[in-house]
């Protein structure tokens, strides 16, 4: 008895290892690394282009979504191959600077406040410049991502063309330092407004069931036009970046087949992106 | 709180549908473990069975070195080794960011203190007399060790399993060092803080308790090979 309960030991101990040691190995596909922005992969829009990419050009692409501005550090630092990214005035410095070169923009969509139905600072309809005066003077809450990516620097630029000083340590300004659907989710709860890109907002509200509790306060005007572009890493500034995949997955971005699927892609009947790779 | 109902009942979902994310997580989560805690006990047992039966000058400021080593946050690990692991670091050539190699790395750093500090408890808590009744039977220096080590067996095993669950439900270095990729570096728990960031809350619930079935399913298999 003892020594087949032994034996049994061993086959399981056995089992585990050769277990352990099968597991499916690194794909044989050239791959590619993309850093980008929590928007395009909190909405689903990657997952969605991802595999039409693979199929197109054999090439597998892996993403870490994050905030634009650790995407453009991890770029700089050459840890990725390329960049897709919302915020065009750090963009271009990037570029001028030599860490990324053909700045291809790809689409765009527009940043929105969203609020309480109920409206506390009473600014529906307003221009955000009276937007952000009003909900400083009431002291509502309003919710910041604080993270340095595309939405924050872009917060940062409305607060200043407003002429007011941003609320950094007001006790109504939270900043979360977190992601774009998880900031929404601190708002909701916090009752609070936030500015947001469309495309995170609508995948927001289908979430809820198309009635979330946050809506569209302050919407239109130039100020509040959003452009995603895709940057390649220089290959100068990094020379074991991988430029060849780098190229042709800026190119397929461009390209119709993906211009097509970027408006296909829809949530409660609406658009989150409208591509202009053309312009 | 309905979500943890529902949380419940899609962990089930999860499992037996044979989810193809969650199958990609829970390999993720298997792996970098098993080479944290194989490169943790390879080096921790030895440095831990050092600290707890030899004597040495300085032995007590080691220690506390290794007690102190205890508390290191996991982020501040994962900043660490991306600093080292990063294309421009010194490990750079490597290539290991943004793989599982890599996460296995920082949480090797993690598991160690822990390994270290649990067996040389139980080297220490040996039996007084379990040495010279070794020697007063011929042992000779490897007998010696090899005879403290089985003794302390049962211990050493409970560090392991301690570090192994510290190991296996760390966020702060698989996030960082990982970078959350899915169907590669995305882990349990870094899809548990995602699925937990969009709203997702049922979702990060069956995860956690997808988690806790692996945790189960070890301490299980680890309780099979105990018994005599």
């Amino acid at each position: 008895m003892k020594i087949q309960f032994t034996a049994c030991k061993a086959v399981f101990l056995g089992a585990c290892i050769l277990m352990l040691m099968c597991r499916p190995g690194w794909t044989a596909n050239p791959d590619l690394l993309m850093a980008t922005t929590t928007s395009t992969d909190n909405t689903g829009l990657l997952d969605y282009l991802a595999p039409h990419f693979t199929e197109a050009t054999g090439i597998e692409i892996k993403w870490t979504a994050t905030g634009t501005g650790k995407a453009l550090e991890l770029g700089k630092r050459c840890d990725v191959d390329v960049l897709l990214v919302h915020a065009p005035d750090a963009e271009k410095q990037y570029v001028a600077d030599g860490y990324g070169i053909n700045r291809q923009p790809i689409m765009y969509n527009d940043f929105v406040v969203i609020g309480p139905k109920s409206d506390p600072a009473d600014i529906r309809g307003k221009t955000t410049k009276a937007a952000l005066d009003a909900i400083q003077a009431s002291g509502s809450r309003f919710v910041s991502r604080g993270d340095d990516s595309g939405t924050h620097k872009k917060e940062i630029a409305l607060w200043r063309a407003a002429g007011l000083t941003r609320p950094d340590k007001a006790s109504w300004y939270i900043q979360t330092g977190q992601g774009m659907l998880p900031s929404i989710n601190i708002a909701a709860e916090q009752s609070g407004y936030i500015l947001t890109d469309r495309g995170t907002y609508i995948k927001y509200a289908h979430d809820k069931g198309g009635s979330p509790p946050l809506v569209i306060v302050v919407e239109g005007g130039d100020m509040l036009r959003n452009q995603y572009s895709v940057i390649q890493v220089s290959p100068e500034n990094c020379p074991d970046v991988k430029a060849d995949q780098a190229r042709a997955f800026s190119g397929w971005m461009a390209g119709k087949q993906a211009q097509q699927l970027i408006d296909g892609f829809r949530l409660l009947d609406k658009k989150l992106f409208i591509s202009n790779a053309d312009q | 709180m309905d979500f943890i109902l529902q949380g419940t009942a899609q962990a089930l979902e999860l499992l037996f549908s044979g989810d193809p994310e969650t199958y990609s997580a829970v390999a993720a989560t298997l792996t970098v473990s098993s080479y944290a805690m194989a490169a943790s006990l390879a080096m921790g047992i030895p440095l831990g069975f050092a600290l707890g039966h030899l004597e040495f000058a300085g032995k007590r400021q080691m220690r506390l070195v290794v007690d102190t080593l205890l508390s290191l946050p996991t982020v501040f690990i994962g900043l660490l080794v991306y600093a080292f692991v990063s294309r421009q670091g010194p490990l750079g050539e490597m290539g290991l960011l943004f793989t599982l190699p890599g996460i296995a790395m920082g949480q090797t750093i993690l598991a160690l203190p822990i390994v270290i500090a649990l067996s040389a408890t139980a080297i220490e808590n040996t039996d007084a007399g379990l040495r010279t009744t070794l020697l007063s039977l011929g042992a000779g220096r490897r007998h010696l060790v090899t005879g403290t080590l089985w003794e302390a067996r049962h211990a050493i095993l409970a560090a392991a399993l301690t570090a192994y669950g510290r190991v296996m439900t760390e966020v702060g270095i698989s996030m960082m060092v990982g970078g959350n990729i899915k169907w590669h570096t995305r882990t349990i728990t870094t899809a548990i803080a995602l699925e937990t960031g969009k709203g997702q809350f049922a979702t990060g619930i069956a995860l956690g308790l997808v988690l806790l079935a692996i945790a189960f399913g070890v301490n299980a298999g680890v309780s099979f090979l105990r018994r005599k």
